[in-house]
């Protein structure tokens, strides 16, 4: 395998592994903290239950979560240290602030999950608020730091090298406020339908369950808001690409010619050697609006970009729909769930609902996993957008291939581990929880 | 600025190497403590490792934001040491983790140890392989020879792995004694008081085995410590201290032996900082790589120091009620017994 490739490799790998702890992280502890305060205000058993059954769960992820963003800390350079070595001082900064928000979150988090006998229920609680606003900074910190590769700026290049470094506008980015906002809420929907799923799941099997219950209802008011919320967000990052990376904008609508006004191109599947896109739905004018708010703006297509400043249109395309098209299902699922909850609140405990939302248990990790692929590979072949390109940033030792492999089996090896540990943990629900047992058993 | 700087990536480094020591180190003396050593291990690390590592984080981030040539010259050069201990943090922490929280004491229960002991001896030995690489100086900066010339000669030798026994052993006595102020129970006690003692002397040993592989290794290391006086300030401190830390060991309050300690590893690193300073890397052709010649610009050390300053505020206040939350044992003992 060539070296520059099991470099990205690796680097996706661990990101999207990473990822996926990462907007636990983010959203458990505010779903904890809100089921404590229900417990605290209500004194009703199956909030407490479920704080404490979550906090058992976000104890594994939040270690996987710890280590394995370590182990992106070192990869930076041990996979690009060409990247790092002129990059670093220039973002620094939202990393050093994410350490910061990180350091928080781990304490607070040790005081959160075994501080429960020995702290005054509020202090405890408080320390729960703290997990859940230390993470979800540390979250749009390293978004930051992202955005600044797809929105370089806070530097001037000369010579082969960055001059005229100013951090605090490498931070603030003209990326990092919609990327960050559009993280957020990602991690927030992905996260809230997992839990309602695999919970409403369990409901189905027990559906008298006061435990299951309450947990899909506040899993699901989280997600609903979220969901509902998401489609807005993307919009706005859409403009945002529009105008600072048409190319990736191109690659990820299938454009190649630039037109006036410009079609929507849904689904189908990219042909790079005709230069279109198969047996997709086009609907007319409509990526005109999406990207400039005009039915008749000129879009710009992947033709005037050079084939090498290209990024790959088939897989930057296909994520892309894969992800819009979990959005939109997620948002629909929201809005039935605020409807029934309003109206309709015997229908919550439907079978068929509950089927429903049990299914959508990955999808929202999926949107996640999809949306980073849209965002990075749509990046290439740059590592920093029009300054650096991937390949001149990778590590010249040769065999990258093995750090590759060795990273895939451990990882591979912890997912299978934490699957077969979250089911132990959940067969065990019923004997540790009162409110989780049946009325007749 | 740039002392402030350097002065908190030491501190940061000395923190890591005494508390990620103790959490490192107490998964090599697990190997000799027996089933009761298992449980003091887990319920004492549990609450707080997760925050012990992130003094590495700290370090990594205050290397590659300040000095980001260093951070990609190491990266490159010690790749393959790096990626072990990189698998050694991931399997130790996670494993751990996975013993802590998983129900049930059959099947599984050996293996997350067994994982759990293994890296946690992998991981400071390579710790210590990579710091004795930046030492020993046959990093090079150009690529000019075959892989084995620049990727595994410049960590695979004498120097280097002796550096890692070292770190190992060092590591082992920082959680010997820790430990002892965990256990109330006399007979587990006395096991760590008595393993503590021996990886002292094992420290030592490899110390001055240290010294002299470095000779066979053509790197002139007793020469620069006897050459420096703030290096054998520091290693006088450290003998003075050993009394001390025996006499603590009896002290009902542990904290007073862990401050002993503490500051007995603080001043082992204090006097390699000062044979060092201010080279971070030695490199082969002698264009080390210092923290003068290596700093990022000034705007960005400056943003970096804000970033420490208001990071430290909230983080020492938070880390000082971590550990008044969970007390040593004793402390509690006392506290229900009252």
């Amino acid at each position: 395998m060539e070296d520059l490739l099991a470099a990205r490799l690796q680097m996706a790998l661990s990101l999207g592994f990473h990822i996926i702890f990462a907007c636990i992280g983010m959203t458990m502890p505010v779903l904890m903290a809100y089921s404590e305060w229900r417990w605290l205000r209500t004194g009703r058993q199956e909030y407490l239950d479920l704080a404490k059954a979550w906090s058992r769960g976000v104890a594994l992820f939040f270690a996987v979560g710890a280590v394995s963003g370590t182990v992106l800390s070192f990869e930076l350079g041990l996979l690009f240290p060409g990247f790092m070595r002129h990059a670093g001082a220039i973002i620094g900064m939202p990393f050093s602030w994410e350490g910061t928000a990180f350091f928080v979150e781990a304490i607070a988090l040790g005081v959160f999950l075994y501080g429960w006998d020995r702290l005054n229920k509020w202090v405890h609680w408080a320390s729960g608020v703290v997990v859940g606003i230390s993470g979800v900074l540390s979250g749009i910190f390293g978004v930051s730091a992202n955005a600044w590769m797809n929105s370089p700026v806070g530097f001037t290049w000369q010579n082969g090298r960055a001059e005229n470094i100013d951090p605090v506008a490498a931070m603030f980015n003209d990326a990092w406020l919609s990327q960050a906002l559009h993280m957020t809420l990602a991690a927030f929907v992905a996260t809230a339908f997992a839990v309602a799923g695999v919970h409403a799941l369990l409901l189905l099997k027990n559906p008298q369950n006061r435990f299951h219950r309450q947990a899909v209802r506040i899993a699901l008011s989280f997600g609903a808001v979220t969901a509902l919320l998401q489609p807005l967000s993307g919009d706005f990052s859409a403009k945002d690409v529009a105008e600072r990376q048409p190319a990736k904008l191109a690659a990820l609508e299938g454009l190649y010619q630039t037109s006036q006004p410009a079609d929507l191109i849904v689904g189908g599947i990219p042909n790079d050697k005709e230069e279109r896109v198969d047996y997709a739905i086009h609907i007319p004018g409509a990526l005109s609006y999406l990207a400039h708010g005009d039915f008749d703006a000129e879009v710009t297509g992947l033709d005037q970009f050079a084939k090498e400043n290209r990024p790959p249109v088939l897989i930057t395309h296909v994520a892309f729909q894969i992800m819009v098209a979990i959005g939109m299902l997620l948002a629909l699922a929201g809005l039935l769930f605020l409807l029934f909850s309003w109206r309709w609140q015997h229908l919550l405990s439907h079978k068929r609902w509950l089927l429903f939302i049990g299914l959508l248990t990955p999808l929202g990790f999926l949107a996640v996993e999809a949306g980073w692929t849209v965002t990075e590979v749509g990046r290439q072949p740059w590592i920093i957008y029009n300054v650096m390109r991937t390949k001149d940033a990778v590590s010249p030792m040769p065999g990258l291939q093995y750090s590759l492999y060795t990273i895939v089996a451990v990882y591979l090896l912890l997912t299978f581990l934490l699957v077969w540990l979250m089911q132990r943990q959940v067969a065990t629900v019923q004997k540790f929880y009162p409110s989780a047992r049946n009325p007749n058993d | 600025m740039l002392l402030t700087i350097i002065f908190i990536l030491g501190v940061s480094f000395i923190l890591y190497t005494v508390l990620g020591g103790a959490d490192f180190g107490a998964g090599i003396v697990e190997t000799f403590a027996g089933k009761r050593g298992e449980k003091t291990i887990s319920k004492a690390l549990a609450p707080v490792w997760e925050a012990n590592h992130v003094w590495l984080i700290l370090a990594i981030v205050i290397l590659f934001t300040g000095f980001p040539l260093v951070y990609a010259a190491i990266s490159t050069a010690l790749h393959i040491p790096l990626m072990v201990v990189l698998i050694g943090i991931i399997l130790r922490g996670s494993f751990f983790t996975f013993r802590h929280y998983d129900i049930g004491e059959e099947g599984s229960h050996t293996y997350y140890t067994a994982v759990f002991k293994v890296s946690s001896f992998i991981t400071p030995f390579f710790l210590g392989i990579t710091l004795g690489a930046m030492i020993l100086g046959r990093i090079s900066l150009e690529i000019t020879g075959t892989f084995y010339e620049q990727y595994i000669w410049p960590w695979l030798n004498g120097f280097c792995v002796v550096m890692g026994v070292f770190s190992t052993v060092l590591f082992g006595y920082i959680a010997s004694v820790f430990l002892i102020g965990e256990t109330v129970h006399s007979p587990e006690r006395y096991r760590y008081i008595r393993l503590s003692k021996r990886f002292l002397v094992g420290t030592f040993v490899m110390g001055i085995v240290v010294f002299v592989v470095a000779e066979f290794e053509d790197h002139p290391l007793f020469y620069e410590f006897f050459s420096s006086w703030p290096s054998l300030a520091a290693f006088a401190g450290v003998v003075l201290l050993i009394p001390l830390v025996f006499y603590l060991v009896n002290h009902p309050q542990a904290v007073y032996l862990r401050l002993a300690i503490g500051a007995q590893v603080g001043l082992i690193m204090v006097g390699w900082f000062a044979i060092q300073y201010p080279i971070l890397v030695y490199e082969r052709q002698g264009n080390h790589l210092t923290f003068y010649n290596t700093q990022a610009p000034e705007a960005t050390l400056y943003q970096l120091l804000i970033a420490l300053f208001v990071g430290l505020l909230l983080v020492i206040p938070c880390f000082f009620f971590l550990y008044k939350v969970f007390k040593p044992a004793e402390a509690n003992e006392n506290a229900t017994t009252q």
